[in-house]
């Protein structure tokens, strides 16, 4: 409940930006020697601002990523799967919760921050604009979007902000478990009936590309990045990350007994890496303009149980203020 | 259920309870139709809370309502293991692979969900009911049944306080809130009688200290809700009781429905694994 969840957000004092220059200078300070900034220190707007843009679209990710695999609850094959699925799509509103918790300390409000997500200002991984057709996705997402996610999320464990960092070594724990729980339903997929295995073998040449460009823009056209590696928020590059994971991958395809869908995937001696393909950078661009096949249903599904939400919502509001009335007349009578 | 704990289940396979030993004069058929009727009543519910997920009033409540889904349906695998243990089938050809006519749960566990009222209110009055029945079957001479419902009556008192409190919310909330909850409390309470009419398979597993003579709970279940209904300014029903049948193959028109969906793709490959 926005209204009466304690969401611990301390009121930003306008006196704690780092607009003076001693203040800006004690901000630097803990930035190079790798410490970290808590909720009151001083810290410059745009610092700030960056870390409730990030912070926001991460938690609004875990929200709006609860529908492609809440699309299977119901269907799982076994009731095994399915107690696994509604755990893990529960860990997801979980993280969802601790980040939007994270984000408040900075000043702006969770209503403030749906309000962002349902009115379409604000982002949220354009990975789950793609649509979960069959099971075998279940395994391709747990595999390669949860997989990337840590990837990404393991250094920001590290990140300058403390709220953030806390949040993430939290949050990459209950990753790691998604990780391999999405791997174990390919594997048995693959090992399965032949119409599991070519189940199995779609949804990865489905995924595999998207969970690539979840790392963003080659390191050459990324806007944010360089200032974020300054305020030590990001430590490694887009495409350090990218290739990490695809690093990650090759061994891991082939335990599953599956083909990355790359012809470019070669091991490079020289570099010590695998070097990977061509990323189709125009469809990316298109996914995050809207173009994407679930975006409008993603969204329309948010603000749709936003508002089949408010007259509840609105009745524990009523309630809580019911019951402080009748708190207050008892202590006036007790008083009297 | 932790991760490893579902992980540990599926391993050893459902939780026959191998120190289980029922009296001789029992027939094991007897006690494997009585777990299929807890059984079918917590998956069946389980499959409804798993209906909510993303589609919560608020995300605590997304969290709230996929955690008593995953208590149910951990219950719900408990007793339809133990149910295939004694007649040889697993909880997956239980669950996936029988028709409605079939499954044993009462009619109030196949309403589809409706609104958050709805939802509420049934929740409502099924953890209200299952706790009278839980706490008295964790005394079970079954020692299997009696595990069982050790565990569960602790999660469903959860549940119970959990429906308690969104009663009393929506109930002395707003004037739409109170409105929802008592049409959701109207419509469901034809279906409450079914949960507590006893028959002979349930009498001779009652007289064996077994089963629970569900007749027996009506009593200290109207003690639990009469009082909450009051408080929550809500008016308890005066509505003739539905004929039922759930328990004995007639089942609810919306079982169908609701197997049709969870049923799909297990049926789509059979003697597959997944
Ligand atoms: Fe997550
Ligand atoms: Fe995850």
């Amino acid at each position: 409940m926005e209204s009466t969840t304690p969401t611990g957000a301390p009121a930003v004092d306008p006196a704690h930006d780092a607009s003076s220059d001693a203040a800006s200078a004690e901000f630097d300070a803990v930035i190079a020697a790798d410490g970290r900034i808590e909720p009151r220190d001083a810290m410059p707007d745009a610092y700030r601002k960056t870390l409730v843009r990030q912070m926001s679209q991460h938690a609004n990710s875990e929200i709006i990523g609860m529908q492609p695999e809440g699309n299977w609850i119901t269907r799982a094959p076994s009731l095994m799967r399915k107690a696994i699925l509604m755990a893990k799509v529960q860990d997801e509103a979980g993280h969802g919760l601790y980040l939007y918790s994270a984000a408040e300390t900075l000043g702006t409000s969770r209503a403030e921050m749906t309000d962002a997500l349902l009115a379409g200002t604000a982002r949220y991984s354009s990975i789950f604009n793609y649509p979960t057709p069959t099971w075998a996705d279940m395994g391709a997402i747990g595999w390669l979007v949860d997989g990337a996610a840590i990837v990404n999320q393991v250094p920001l464990c590290r990140c300058s902000y403390g709220p953030y960092a806390r949040a993430m070594v939290r949050i990459c724990k209950e990753e790691s478990f998604h990780q391999r729980q999405g791997f174990e339903i390919l594997l048995t997929l693959s090992r399965g009936t032949a119409a599991q295995h070519e189940m199995a073998q779609d949804a990865v040449n489905r995924w595999y590309a998207p969970s690539l460009m979840m790392f963003g823009p080659p390191d050459a056209d990324s806007s944010h990045s360089a200032q974020s590696m300054a305020w030590k928020i990001k430590r490694f590059s887009n495409d350090e990350l990218r290739q990490r994971f695809v690093d990650m991958l090759v061994p891991q395809a082939e335990a599953l007994g599956l083909t990355l869908p790359d012809e470019g995937l070669r091991w490079n001696e020289q570099r010590g890496h695998y070097d990977y393909g061509e990323l189709d950078w125009a469809e990316f661009k298109a996914v995050l303009r809207g173009e994407g096949q679930c975006n409008a249903q993603r969204l329309t599904h948010r603000r749709r149980a936003h508002e089949d939400g408010a007259w509840v919502r609105a009745a524990a509001s009523a309630y809580a203020a019911k019951q402080a009335a009748k708190d207050d007349a008892r202590q006036e009578v007790s008083a009297a | 259920m932790t991760e490893q704990a579902v992980t540990q289940q599926a391993a050893n396979g459902p939780a026959t309870g191998t120190t289980s030993s029922p009296s001789s004069a029992v027939d094991r058929r007897d006690i494997a139709e009585y777990a299929l009727r807890l059984g079918d009543d917590a998956l069946v519910l389980a499959q409804r809370m798993g209906e909510w997920v993303s589609h919560a009033p608020e995300l605590e409540e997304d969290v709230a309502l996929t955690n008593i889904g995953l208590d149910l349906l951990g219950q719900a695998r408990a007793l339809l293991g133990y149910a295939g243990s004694l007649t040889g089938r697993t909880e997956d050809e239980l669950a996936y692979f029988r028709s409605d006519l079939e499954f044993r749960c009462a009619h109030l566990m196949c309403l589809p969900r409706g609104d958050f009222a709805a939802t509420i209110g049934r929740m409502l009055v099924v953890a209200a009911y299952q706790w009278e029945l839980y706490e008295r079957l964790s005394e079970s001479a079954d020692e299997t049944l009696a595990g069982i419902a050790k565990k569960a009556v602790k999660e469903v008192a959860y549940h119970l306080e959990h429906a308690r409190m969104w009663t009393l919310r929506l109930g002395d909330g707003t004037d739409e809130s109170h409105r929802r909850i008592q049409v959701a409390i109207d419509d469901l309470w034809p279906l409450v009688d079914e949960l507590f009419r006893t028959d002979d398979l349930e009498q001779r597993l009652a007289t064996a200290g077994i089963a629970v003579d569900s007749s027996a709970l009506r009593g200290p279940f109207d003690a639990v809700i009469d009082p909450i209904l009051a408080e929550a300014t809500l008016t308890r029903p005066d509505v003739p009781a539905a004929a039922g049948g759930g328990r004995h193959g007639r089942p609810s028109e919306h079982l169908g429905h609701l197997l049709a969906e969870m049923q799909v793709l297990a049926r789509q490959f059979p003697g597959a694994s997944w």
